[in-house]
């Protein structure tokens, strides 16, 4: 019998591991062979641990299994149970989904290469190896792929320019330094298909030609950590890099490196910088790090998704994925549905849903069952959205038309009961402690910031015009987008919900 | 517990040696030096700038500029309590003043016993079962009252 019980983090956090221990115990114990298989998540996380068993007719799924649910599901035969949840594919999350980049995320043995292979996996890099570098170049470009990290550049049009300098040493460089609240896109397919990144980072590099590549990781995921340093050394033990790929007679190697707690190194200028052995301090743009970037040298910064969606984009060709989307934003988007939910998960989509479609039903609500008030959209450096404007499409423009951004697609869903000024506060809090304070209006700002909010707090209405005027400045005098994008969760914060920031007026009128 | 210069010195030969011919080796390095001794020894910083051919004080620039490397040994256990948006929009900062009312410290604090030191960290990309937790490098998640005890009684041995 075949078992599968997330080795995800997510899923750790709320007792696979010790899932995973007292199914093997009681196998032992009733002398039942079993194999159990330590996938990636499935992205239902409100059902982790999520146990999978393999029958006749697919895998069947437990939701919520606790170490003291074991026994009583082997007693069922694992078949009728109270936590039976039927054919996992079957499950209305996983139906209502177009998975593209994580097809094989909670499908497959993240670290097993047969399996990656027998479920599409080489597919893409295989087809890249027999093209001219340009005309890789040019599938990425007709994919309409546009970086995943939050900036929504597009992808090919950074490869193209990495592709035409001419350098002796070029570097493809992942950020993979996802510290955005609400998101987790990255860590999941790192831990649940990891040879994907691997894979599409190679592509890169048989694109523009560099050699060398690195995953610069956040030192918060220490379980993504480990399976990525172990995938790299399994591909490296089968050919799949080092000097010649695949038999290529091309070079591609990588290596995975750790950051040290600083949010604003998932800024590529800044990360470049720690990449370097130096204090994550954004540099001016130009030059770009396409042209001068590690070490000087032409290199690509792509996000985890950006570079994990490529494989299937040259597995199913460009003309497949940019069918998926609307409008300039093409293909599907990871969406993370995180903090107060009823269904907290990844939802991979193509681009277009509303956001009230997203809260409402896919998330089903809040997880207090109290009324949405808000949600924040990409991160500590993105938007709140009041239910006023839920018909916003999710996709880059709309979002920026709205005086928000999609960022890296994470939401986090709050309910009536957070304070909008408290978050604002936060927000300005927030960019004081991670600012790497090359600019003043981020370094300086934040904090007058934070004292300016305690002034409006403290019932102080005069103080909200200086808070917008601050915020205008921050956003017009940042070099990145820390000190650039902290003003919209504290500029949407003050409009959307301003009677969070009028509390002692009112009670003295 | 603090390590003597002499044993400070011994480690960071093996340590510089085994990260040589590295690009950037400096956050490796420091991250090792950590792993290690459990902080980042202050004599280390000279051994480590004239290895990389830096001066004292671009080490220390870089070492200060990360929240990880630290100059003190911590707690026997690490709590780090996550205060990011999604973790509060689930009650966490409520969780977090439970604890340290609990634990009778602050934020970067160690007990009096040196049992376990409290951090703060923004994000463990646990949003979707919130509030999360970090113990010892191990994550939890929907940190409520039961694992909150339990958190507490493993962090206090």
């Amino acid at each position: 019998m075949r078992i599968y019980v997330p080795g995800d983090a997510a899923a750790k956090a709320l007792g696979a591991d010790e899932v995973a221990e007292a199914i093997r115990a009681e196998a032992d114990k009733r002398g039942v062979a079993i194999e159990v298989i330590r996938n990636g998540s499935r992205g239902m996380v409100w059902l982790e641990p999520l146990v999978e068993v393999q029958t006749g007719i697919g895998r069947v799924a437990f939701g919520m299994v606790q170490a003291a649910d074991v026994a009583s599901l082997f007693e069922a035969g694992w078949g009728e149970h109270k936590l039976a949840l039927g054919l996992t594919e079957d499950l209305p999350w996983m139906k209502m989904q177009t998975r593209l980049t994580f097809a094989r995320c909670g499908v497959i043995d993240p670290l097993c290469l047969e399996d990656y292979e027998a479920h599409g996996g080489f597919v893409g890099l295989h087809k890249a190896i027999a093209m001219a570098p340009e005309a890789i170049v040019q599938e990425v470009l007709d994919s309409g792929l546009r970086g995943r990290g939050g900036a929504g550049f597009p992808t090919g049009i950074k490869w193209k320019t990495v592709a035409g300098a001419a350098a002796s040493q070029k570097y493809i460089v992942c950020n993979a330094d996802e510290g955005d609240s609400g998101t987790f896109a990255d860590r999941m397919i790192m831990e649940g298909d990891p040879f994907t990144l691997i894979e599409g980072m190679t592509i890169a590099g048989l694109a523009v030609g560099a050699t060398r590549g690195y995953v610069y990781m956040r030192s918060e995921y220490p379980d993504a950590i480990r399976v990525m340093e172990q995938a790299v050394l399994i591909a490296r033990d089968h050919g799949l890099l080092g000097p010649s790929v695949m038999g290529s007679g091309r070079a591609f190697d990588m290596e995975i490196r750790t950051g040290a707690g600083a949010y604003v190194c998932g800024e590529e200028t800044s990360l470049l910088n720690s990449l370097e052995g130096k204090r994550g301090v954004v540099r001016a743009k130009p030059p770009l790090p396409a042209l001068e970037g590690f070490l000087g040298k032409p290199t690509v910064v792509n996000n985890v998704i950006s570079l994990a969606s490529v494989p299937v984009i040259f597995e199913k060709g460009a003309a497949y994925y940019k069918d998926f989307g609307l409008g300039r934003s093409r293909g599907t988007i990871p969406l993370q549905i995180a903090g107060n939910v009823k269904h907290g998960g990844l939802f991979e989509v193509a681009f277009g849903m509303t956001l009230g479609d997203i809260v409402d039903n896919l998330a089903g609500g809040t997880a207090t069952g109290r009324p949405v008030k808000a949600v924040q959209v990409g991160g500590p450096l993105g938007a709140y959205f009041p239910r006023a404007l839920f018909n916003t499409q999710f996709c880059y423009e709309e979002f920026a038309g709205a005086e928000g951004l999609v960022g890296h697609a994470g939401l986090v869903v709050f309910d009536d009961t957070v304070d909008m000024l408290k978050q604002a506060r936060f927000a300005m809090e927030f960019c004081a402690i991670e600012s790497c304070g090359k600019c003043t209006p981020c370094r300086i700002g934040a904090v007058r910031g934070m004292e300016t909010v305690d002034r409006i707090a403290r019932g102080d209405a005069a103080a909200i015009p200086l808070l917008t005027d601050l915020c205008a400045t921050m956003k017009a005098g940042s070099l990145c987008a820390l000190g650039g994008f902290t003003p919209y969760p504290v500029m949407s914060a003050l409009t959307h919900f301003p009677d969070d920031f009028a509390p002692l007026k009112e009670a003295a009128e | 517990m603090r390590v003597e210069t002499g044993e400070v010195t011994a480690r960071l030969q093996d340590i510089l040696a085994a990260h040589e011919g590295l690009e950037g080796p400096l956050l490796p390095i420091l991250h090792a030096v950590q792993e290690s001794f459990g902080y980042v020894p202050q004599d280390a910083l000279p051994l480590i700038a004239a290895n990389l051919n830096l001066s004292r004080a671009e080490v220390h620039g870089v070492m200060s500029f990360y929240h990880d490397f630290r100059e003190q040994p911590q707690g026997r256990h690490v709590l780090k309590l996550c205060r990011a948006e999604a973790c509060q929009s689930m009650g966490g900062d409520a969780l977090a003043e439970r604890v340290k009312h609990r634990l009778g410290i602050d934020w970067h604090q160690t007990t009096p016993d040196g049992a376990v030191t409290l951090e703060p960290v923004f994000c463990l990309g646990l949003c979707a079962c919130a509030p999360a937790a970090l113990v010892d490098g191990r994550v939890v998640g929907r940190v409520d009252e039961t694992r909150l005890e339990a958190l507490l009684t493993e962090v206090r041995a």
